[in-house]
């Protein structure tokens, strides 16, 4: 845990909570609730570059997380009374349960098999949960309004969820700097290089990797339970929806793969220019096309993202910029 | 249970599933070639679907004459697309080449939104149907699966008999081995993404003959062409066409025994199981 005194981690740490803490210090509820998603982009972006960018597999269907998380935690608060943050740590501890299992055999797939697996994942749970009446089925579940009195009213739950929103997202980018700085870290990447090499080094891949997706699937569980919490409601299509899912993909890709700050970067930066490109009379319309495009642009041209490519021009930033 | 019934949706899954068939054939064909999994194919299907709204509605052409337009145009779709955001990456790992078909798919959903919008569409196509005792089987089912069976059939006749297909297979067995043979192995792997395309757009249009659709529908129809080529085994043609019959079976007659709405399930889970335990795909070599 050395890492955690690093000054790199600091920096990060100072840069987020000063944005994140804002509205609270402006009373600004709009610019709040903008904040909450970019937060938990962030979050989703993070814990999906645990598993992509450390360990080179590609977790196509991540948001099956985010969905778990919420409805567990969705089921306790709404039937069972729990407190949102005990029923947000349980959906986060069962998110990572069955990451645990399913990972076990499903990381054994290679590349492509991998990608396509964890779509199928998310498929899976998204039809099964449309099914169980006691989830809601397809039309999912609302949250009654008294729930919100035990936390004094609606505004003030909605408060306390952007308060853990970033916690949430500070843990998340914390670990994902923890990770990156141990030996762990070290043999994911080896992992990702050569994972035939990596083995003959006296790495066990299939235990690095599954210790992996287990932490990287406890995150976006947090930020699904926060997220539904505060809506009110759940339905299976926002819950599992696979186009958020890569989202996610192109936010590290954008900020930069493998990195601590890239898929924070990327976030912020795609959440920008969606924002502008719908609010925006003349790109309204065209918002998709434009955001394909660049994210071609950058697949073939600018492969190390954002940050990758700050580190490469100028090695100065290699230092602090992780 | 009723007999009729089963014959009936047996009959039904059987003609769906050729066409499902023909649309993972097209999926199945540009991984087995270049190794790439095209998350373009369902707005490529899509494009299928609203080239026969435009040339039947707009233009008056006959839905069914409409197709060899359909070819030509998902032809030169998918070659431009190769050389557009495929070609650069080819040997770059699975991730780049996964978001630069993704990023298509974007711009093409974008801009099919654009012009059409995302309200719901469909063919007015009248033809005379089958009917033996209780059992009925429309004309348009019928014509489409003959159709599949004669594009599956010219695909076959095109990679084993003519000589650029011969080269498309030796790119496909072998780049580097191909390319010493004097074979241009990017056009080669142009033209196979462009036929890729092609089948994608066809089986679009031919589902656009037997369904409602929108500019949203390929999401769907592409989860499901990946559950078909698992099945019938990644980069596997013949597996693709069988996949696609097992699965328009499966989901036809499932619905007698199960709510409709657990056939998804079903079939999900028997997709994860299977690249877990067949990887290569119920017919091929463990």
């Amino acid at each position: 845990m050395k890492s955690l005194t690093n000054p790199s981690l600091w920096i990060i740490w100072f840069v987020v909570l000063g944005v994140a803490l804002m509205p609270v210090f402006g009373n600004l509820p709009a610019l709040r609730e903008e904040l909450f998603v970019l937060l938990m982009l962030v979050t989703l972006a993070s814990s999906v570059n645990i598993i992509m960018g450390y360990t080179g597999y590609v977790s196509f269907g991540h948001i099956v997380f985010f969905g778990i998380g919420g409805y567990t935690a969705f089921y306790l608060i709404q039937t069972l009374q729990f407190n949102f943050v005990l029923a947000a740590l349980i959906g986060g501890g069962i998110a990572s349960l069955i990451a645990f299992l399913i990972g076990m055999p499903v990381l054994r797939l290679r590349g492509a098999y991998f990608a396509l697996a964890t779509i199928g994942i998310n498929e899976a749970f998204r039809t099964l949960v449309t099914n169980v009446d006691a989830l809601g089925g397809a039309v999912g579940m609302l949250l009654q309004f008294s729930v919100y009195d035990a936390y004094g009213g609606a505004k003030s739950a909605s408060q306390l969820a952007y308060y853990g929103i970033i916690l949430v997202a500070l843990l998340t980018i914390t670990a994902s700097f923890v990770i990156k700085k141990s030996k762990f870290g070290l043999s994911l990447m080896a992992i990702r290089e050569d994972q035939d090499t990596a083995m003959v080094l006296g790495i066990d891949p299939a235990r690095a990797k599954v210790m992996t997706y287990t932490i990287s699937a406890f995150f976006p569980a947090l930020a699904g339970a926060l997220f539904f919490f505060k809506n009110g409601n759940i339905e299976p299509g926002p819950a599992f929806e696979l186009h958020r899912s890569i989202e996610a993909l192109v936010m590290v890709m954008l900020g930069g793969f493998g990195t601590v700050t890239g898929p924070i970067v990327g976030a912020f930066v795609y959440e920008r220019l969606r924002g502008f490109l719908i609010t925006d009379p003349i790109f309204s319309n065209a918002h998709l096309v434009i955001s394909g495009l660049l994210l071609l642009i950058i697949v073939l041209f600018v492969t190390a993202g954002v940050v990758g490519w700050l580190r490469q021009r100028i090695p100065t930033l290699r230092r602090f910029l992780e | 249970m009723n007999f009729e019934v089963l014959i009936a949706s047996s009959i039904d899954g059987l003609t769906l599933g050729f066409v499902f068939g023909l649309m993972a054939m097209g999926l199945t064909l540009i991984f087995g070639v270049m190794k790439v999994i095209n998350l373009g194919h369902g707005p490529f299907i899509v494009m299928g679907m609203f080239a026969v709204l435009v040339l039947s509605q707009n233009l008056g052409i006959n839905p069914y004459l409409a197709l060899p337009i359909v070819i030509v145009l998902g032809l030169v779709t998918g070659v431009v697309t190769y050389f557009v955001a495929v070609h650069r990456v080819i040997n770059a790992p699975e991730l780049t080449t996964l978001l630069a078909t993704f990023s298509v798919n974007m711009m093409l959903i974008g801009a099919l939104t654009i012009i059409f919008s995302t309200s719901p569409r469909g063919l007015s196509l009248e033809l005379p149907a089958f009917r033996a005792g209780t059992i009925t089987v429309l004309g348009t089912r019928v014509v489409a699966v003959l159709i599949a069976l004669l594009v599956t059939g010219a695909l076959y006749a095109f990679l084993y008999r003519t000589h650029i297909g011969k080269s498309i297979r030796a790119v496909a067995n072998n780049r580097s081995a191909a390319e010493l043979m004097g074979i241009n192995s990017t056009w080669a792997l142009a033209l196979s993404f462009g036929i890729g395309t092609v089948l994608a757009m066809v089986s679009g249009a031919l589902l656009a003959t037997l369904f409602g659709f929108t500019v949203l529908s390929g999401g769907g129809l592409e989860t499901k062409s990946f559950v078909i080529v698992v099945l019938g085994g990644l980069g596997n043609p013949t597996g693709a066409l069988l996949g696609g019959i097992v699965i328009g079976l499966l989901e036809s007659i499932t619905t007698i025994f199960m709510p409709v709405s657990y056939v998804p399930v079903f079939e999900f889970v028997v997709f994860i199981l299977i690249l877990l335990f067949r990887p290569n795909g119920l017919l091929g070599a463990r």
